[in-house]
């Protein structure tokens, strides 16, 4: 099963076009780099839909096969410990590429209308082309630390996205916060690899993901504080997985992250570096779930809890893109929470199969929900919702693919998140109620604000604008209709066939025993939405005021960011942080100043031996030699 | 010519010379006084050279050939020497080795 080797070009690409418009870009007209950035991305995205094709309806009788078409040894340190290069191709990373090529693209060609004028226009094509291909090179990695190294490169590349227009002290500082959050959990990302490694001796996904294995033969035997190693290795990944999917208590990253330009928050925030955490999950959940069960029981609360949190705080935000920001995270806590209580094989994997198909689905409809808020915050430079009203007049095409993502989001029958959601909310009825309940309710939640959002944009009286809000140049809406149809149509995908735990396909229909009630949810969701929200009225703020303590802590995001604030300031940077700068400024530093000034007094002090006497010097030299001669002759006798 | 003059002899004279050169070259504030001391020097190593040739391998000629180096470089160790010695004159009025004491710290 070879054939696949030009996969190598689907990743390659962007490199080079980061490297040509980063290193050219200065030469040309902004606008070339932004034409060759999309021409590059689109051949990366026709590839990858060739690369899919094949893959999914090509010969795969007896479950899909697991694809290396290229790997190189990078770095052989001895004959055990070697790190590789390649490409994986199994079903998870085949649809990765395409979600990620796919978005790419989208973002890339919206680019081009939205960063329209702007300054560092080439630079920030050259990043977007160096994050598309670190979040390649993540989900095509062939051993967890190749997936390491680029999982840091996307790290890198979305530190300079949210960081881009860097003049702005609040994007620095929300980049800095997304750099130094994920890095700090992929530190746990790092321990959990090598605790990994100790125990099997291997870093390829092949031999750990491989049923029945043998390699943890002598996992058992370890453990730590009554805890098994394996149980360890894991929740330390998942630790990583969840700094950058943005699980509850590293989440506070993502909202800030949408300092950054729109396309990116559509491209980084919804669709691509927040899903690496529920990939890098998907990729060792044979290994999790058979080897650490504790792990995945920890993996499912955690992902049902953040669905509730965030879903909580999004309803009363007003900037449009933090509402987003925080739609995501629920959203990502439904798909950890489904890989949670997934079983392998067969049935039982049908959480697996519906988290990869939710993060499908999610990708296309929360791109479009991005793009249509950049389409939005262009049309009336301002993110705050209550700035906005009215726009389904001015701004038709980005009504309807808007309304098109909500509708999606929310669970509307026949729309593809409709299929995904309710294949989650059946893996988890089956295992576990209590999170099955949470998830119903999230499901109100999200449809509700929504369309809170949905209708405060776009219905409503109209507010003072600069100038008539006018509809995004073609360039910009052509993505949007692209990804409403995406979206509308995605949910057709036969997913049970082709992205299973075991790469087996299975037979699964509707359970509308959950079906119905959830998509009723989500309609009495919309209804409160509109009742609310419809019109404008005294309602919401009376309703606000009566909840009184509840919404103001809500608004604030529970206060997490001055708890994390307080523990850092207050604790760490006094009682930790303090005492070692004065160590360093007392101890070490005055160490070296000490001998910088005792070779200075002492060359004072002797500097008077050289007189520029010449036979001051002649003598010194004869009275030494005579010494050494005299010397030599004494102890030679 | 030299038979019957034992070996010691013609080192206790060159080593007399040695440090009677050594002493100049240190004790002396004239510049070319120096240089003279260091000619001195010179010569007391020329007359080793050609005794020990003469002793130990007389069918040899090296050590004679070696003094004959020695004096052609004492010769453009001279005229280096006294070129200088005149340019100080020239600056300095004098040749005094202690008024040449600009290299210092």
């Amino acid at each position: 099963m070879t054939g696949y080797t030009y996969t190598v070009f689907i990743i390659l690409i962007p490199l080079v076009m980061f490297l040509v418009t980063g290193l050219l870009g200065m030469k040309w007209k902004p606008i070339v780099s932004g034409i060759l950035g999309t021409i590059g991305m689109g051949t990366s995205w026709i590839l990858s839909l060739i690369t899919a094709g094949s893959y999914f309806f090509g010969q795969h009788a007896g479950g899909f096969q697991t694809i290396i078409p290229f790997e190189l040894k990078w770095l052989q340190f001895t004959d055990t410990l070697i790190i590789k290069l390649g490409i994986l191709l199994d079903p998870i990373s085949v649809m990765m590429l395409v979600v990620i090529t796919t978005i790419s693209f989208m973002v890339h060609l919206y680019s081009i209308g939205y960063m329209h004028g702007e300054t560092g226009f080439a630079r920030f094509f050259s990043f977007l082309s160096l994050f598309t291909f670190s979040m390649l090179g993540l989900v095509i990695a062939t051993n967890i630390f190749q997936m390491y190294i680029f999982w840091e490169l996307v790290g890198v590349s979305s530190f300079l996205l949210i960081g881009f227009y860097y003049q702005k002290p609040s994007a620095v500082a929300a980049s800095k916060k997304a750099f130094i959050v994920t890095r700090f959990a992929d530190l746990g990302f790092l321990i959990g690899i090598l605790i990994l490694s100790f125990v099997t001796g291997t870093f390829d996904f092949g031999k750990l993901t491989e049923p029945g294995t043998a390699i943890f033969g002598s996992a058992a035997s370890m453990s730590f504080m009554g805890i098994s190693a394996m149980t360890w290795a894991m929740t330390l990944i998942f630790i990583g997985g969840a700094g950058k999917s943005a699980m509850f208590p590293l989440h506070i990253w993502l909202p800030d992250a949408m300092e950054g330009p729109t396309p990116v928050s559509a491209l980084i925030h919804a669709a691509t570096m927040v899903v690496a955490g529920v990939f890098l999950v998907a990729r060792m959940f044979p290994v999790i779930h058979f080897q650490a069960p504790a792990t995945q029981e920890i993996i499912a609360y955690v992902g049902g809890f953040t669905s509730l949190f965030a879903a909580v705080i999004a309803i009363t935000q007003y900037d449009i893109k933090r509402v987003l920001a925080f739609s995501t995270l629920s959203q990502l806590g439904y798909m950890m929470l489904a890989l949670g209580v997934s079983g392998y094989g067969g049935e039982e994997g049908l959480g697996y199969m519906a988290s990869m198909f939710h993060l499908f689905t999610h990708a296309m409809f929360k791109a479009l929900l991005f793009l249509g808020a950049g389409s939005i915050i262009h049309a009336v430079h301002s993110n705050n919702m209550y700035d906005m009203g009215g726009l389904r007049k001015y701004l038709p095409i980005t009504h309807i693919t808007f309304l098109i993502a909500c509708l999606t989001i929310a669970g509307v029958p026949f729309l593809s998140a409709f299929f995904s959601k309710d294949e989650i909310l059946v893996a988890a009825l089956h295992h576990n109620k209590l999170l099955f309940a949470v998830e119903f309710i999230v499901a109100g939640l999200t449809a509700f604000y929504m369309f809170r959002l949905y209708f405060c944009v776009f219905w409503g009286k109209d507010r003072h604008y600069h100038h008539t809000p006018h509809e995004s140049p073609l360039v910009m809406t052509i993505p949007l209709m692209f990804l409403a149809v995406a979206s509308v149509f995605a949910g057709y995908l036969p997913f049970t066939e082709l992205v299973t735990s075991d790469k087996m396909g299975f037979e699964s229909g509707m359970d509308y025993m959950v079906a119905v009630p959830s998509v009723l949810i989500g309609l009495f969701g919309i209804a409160m939405a509109w009742m609310l929200y419809k019109k404008e009225s005294e309602v919401p703020a009376k309703l606000a005021k009566g909840w009184g303590i509840l919404y103001t802590a809500t608004y604030h995001k529970f206060y997490f960011d001055e708890i994390y604030l307080f523990v850092t300031r207050k604790i760490i940077f006094n009682y930790i942080s303090r005492p070692i700068a004065w160590f360093d400024r007392h101890v070490i530093d005055a160490f070296m100043v000490g001998i910088g000034l005792v070779t200075e007094k002492a060359s004072y002090q002797i500097k008077g031996m050289q007189s520029g006497q010449l036979q001051h010097y002649a003598f010194a030299f004869v009275a030494g030699t005579l010494a050494l001669a005299l010397s030599m002759i004494y102890f030679m006798m | 010519m030299i038979q019957g003059i034992p070996l010691e002899h013609f080192l206790i004279v060159s080593t007399i010379m040695f440090f009677i050169g050594v002493c100049g070259f240190i004790i002396r504030r004239n510049l070319i006084t120096m240089l003279m001391a260091i000619e001195l020097i010179l010569n007391s190593v020329n007359i080793n050279f050609v005794v020990f040739n003469r002793y130990l391998y007389p069918d040899q000629l090296q050590g004679q050939f070696f003094s004959l180096f020695i004096v052609g470089i004492a010769a453009a160790e001279a005229s280096v020497a006294i070129a200088l010695i005149i340019n100080i004159y020239r600056n300095m009025k004098n040749i005094e080795v202690e008024n040449v004491n600009e290299m210092k710290f």
